[in-house]
């Protein structure tokens, strides 16, 4: 399998996505964030078609909007009576319907459309590949720099407020790198799974460990195995890429729920 | 500087939705001074708490705490707000969520230094929980979860504590215990001490001077005078009577104790 140039390439951006996910997820987790993931991952298709009719990158498009939208929905959410949920879904559904109008009007629809929506990293490129390292390391460096207080605000937002935390800023940094994180995933998974992979490795961590250090290092291990099996098991099973890593992401929860049902020790 | 008042309020007025939720409080305190603040439900309490702390604008006034408009940058007010029990599976021990309180002494950059630590393990040792450390928070009773919570505010400042409603939810014993342990506090480290309280009975029994509130002041003094005047049973809205000695009867239990 590690022969081929394709799979290697697939299995580094297959580790690269699972570390970034499982590191943001670790927040996406704490904080709930999980159905606003899910508004963003969705309205990326908005993103990549908006590239694909301008004739520039779809990722760099689908990164800009994705961005757009996070800030958005916090923005509306805030300003108006609307709960947070339907401010979401609007927008996730409002930006997915763009995109498939966009596809619509181009040839080759449902191939690009597919890629986008499940995840083609099987057609990875190398520069492909170095934008993606590239991304991933940006997210993580922020992630790093900001990680205490962006903890400190998980754990009382009006503390951290009151003992001079730059508390707005911080929480629209943290949907900033969340869009981010999303658009690297689909490339790997697709915009309909990549919130697995946000979701799914860091609740399995909580299972595991009762402290930030072990759940952090637990949730970027396992969205890295994740993405090895899963691809290893397309491979020789000849599947879907993107569905077997979240399928196999889903088996590792369901196998901890079962040996964890007390949680952690 | 020494003689100034810790906090001043002068007419202070906040809004909130376009309607005037404070109205034209003004007061004073003392270094070393424990004020509590009581009033009805609605009364402004807490919002009064968070313009202290810089947390909401005001509409009209002038607040100052060690001779400087309220705000996050200054190291010096402690803050432990009313909140429910830490979630069980929050992934935080009792020495990560004391050490939140150095945090603002620290660049982005920085990571906790040997003297930050130093203080969280003193922190800890004040109030009693530092066998529990390595607890994790959201396992612990709520009388320790708001011991905690005290030690972070320590971690954050040691001249002034900001509490709201720091007693909510314990049962008496507990309460006790929480005020018993803030007056050996403030008699070690010579603290002051703002607290929100609907527990009058228990704040007139601990604190040096009570201001009411609801909306606008209605009487500040010492907590005997406060608790006997007409101005109290005004902002309450309600006829209620102390029974004789009851606040003495207070004390004597926290004594024995």
């Amino acid at each position: 399998m590690i022969e081929f140039a394709f799979m290697q390439r697939a299995l580094a951006a297959a580790v690269l996505v699972g570390v970034v996910c499982g590191a943001l997820g670790f927040f996406v987790v704490l904080r709930r964030l999980a159905f606003i993931g899910v508004g963003i991952s969705h309205s990326a298709i908005g993103g990549v078609a908006i590239g694909v009719v301008a004739g520039v990158s779809p990722l760099l498009t689908a990164a800009v909007f994705a961005i757009a939208v996070a800030l958005g929905i916090a923005a509306v959410g805030r300003r108006s009576a609307l709960s947070e949920d339907a401010v979401i879904g609007v927008f996730f559904s409002g930006s997915m319907a763009l995109g498939v109008v966009l596809f619509s009007l181009q040839r080759g629809y449902q191939q690009d459309l597919f890629g986008y929506l499940f995840g083609d990293v099987l057609a990875i490129s190398g520069r492909e590949l170095a934008t993606l390292a590239a991304a991933t390391a940006l997210v993580l460096i922020a992630l790093a720099f900001a990680f205490r207080r962006l903890f400190f605000i998980a754990f009382d937002e009006e503390i951290a407020q009151a003992y001079g935390q730059p508390v707005g800023l911080l929480n629209t940094a943290l949907l900033v790198l969340l869009a981010l994180t999303i658009v690297i995933g689909v490339r790997l998974v697709g915009a309909i799974l990549v919130e697995a992979l946000l979701v799914i490795p860091a609740a399995c961590a909580a299972l595991w460990a009762s402290g930030w250090r072990a759940q952090l290092v637990l949730a970027t291990g396992l969205g890295a195995a994740s993405g090895v099996l899963g691809l290893a098991l397309a491979y020789w099973l000849n599947l879907a890429a993107g569905a077997s890593i979240v399928l196999v992401s889903a088996g590792l929860f369901f196998a901890s729920l079962a040996l964890r049902r007390g949680g952690p020790a | 500087m020494s003689g100034d008042p810790v906090v001043r309020l002068a007419g202070v007025s906040v809004e909130r939705q376009g309607r005037r939720v404070l109205e034209d409080i003004s007061f004073s305190l003392d270094a070393g001074h424990f004020l509590g603040v009581v009033g009805p439900n609605g009364a402004g309490k807490t919002t009064l708490l968070r313009a202290m702390l810089g947390l909401v604008p005001i509409a009209a006034g002038r607040i100052e705490v060690f001779g400087r408009p309220p705000g996050g940058a200054s190291p010096e007010v402690g803050y432990v707000p009313q909140r429910h029990a830490v979630a069980a599976s929050f992934p935080a021990t009792v020495r990560d969520v004391v050490m939140m309180g150095r945090l603002r002494r620290l660049g982005w950059l920085e990571r906790p230094r040997a003297a930050d630590r130093e203080s969280v393990a003193r922190s800890l040792a004040r109030v009693g929980m530092q066998d529990r450390a390595e607890r994790p928070i959201g396992r612990l009773s709520g009388g320790e979860q708001r011991r905690v919570m005290l030690a972070q505010a320590l971690c954050a400042s040691q001249r002034l504590l900001v509490l709201d409603e720091p007693t909510i939810g314990l049962d008496l014993p507990a309460e006790q215990a929480f005020y018993a342990l803030l007056r050996s506090l403030k008699e070690e480290l010579g603290l002051t001490v703002i607290a929100v309280s609907h527990d009058l009975v228990a704040l007139a029994a601990e604190a040096d001077e009570l201001v009411c509130i609801n909306r606008s002041m209605h009487v500040h003094g010492n907590p005997e005078d406060v608790v006997h005047s007409h101005a109290l049973r005004e902002a309450y809205s309600c006829e209620f009577n102390f029974l004789a000695g009851e606040i003495a009867h207070h004390e004597r239990i926290g004594r024995e104790r």
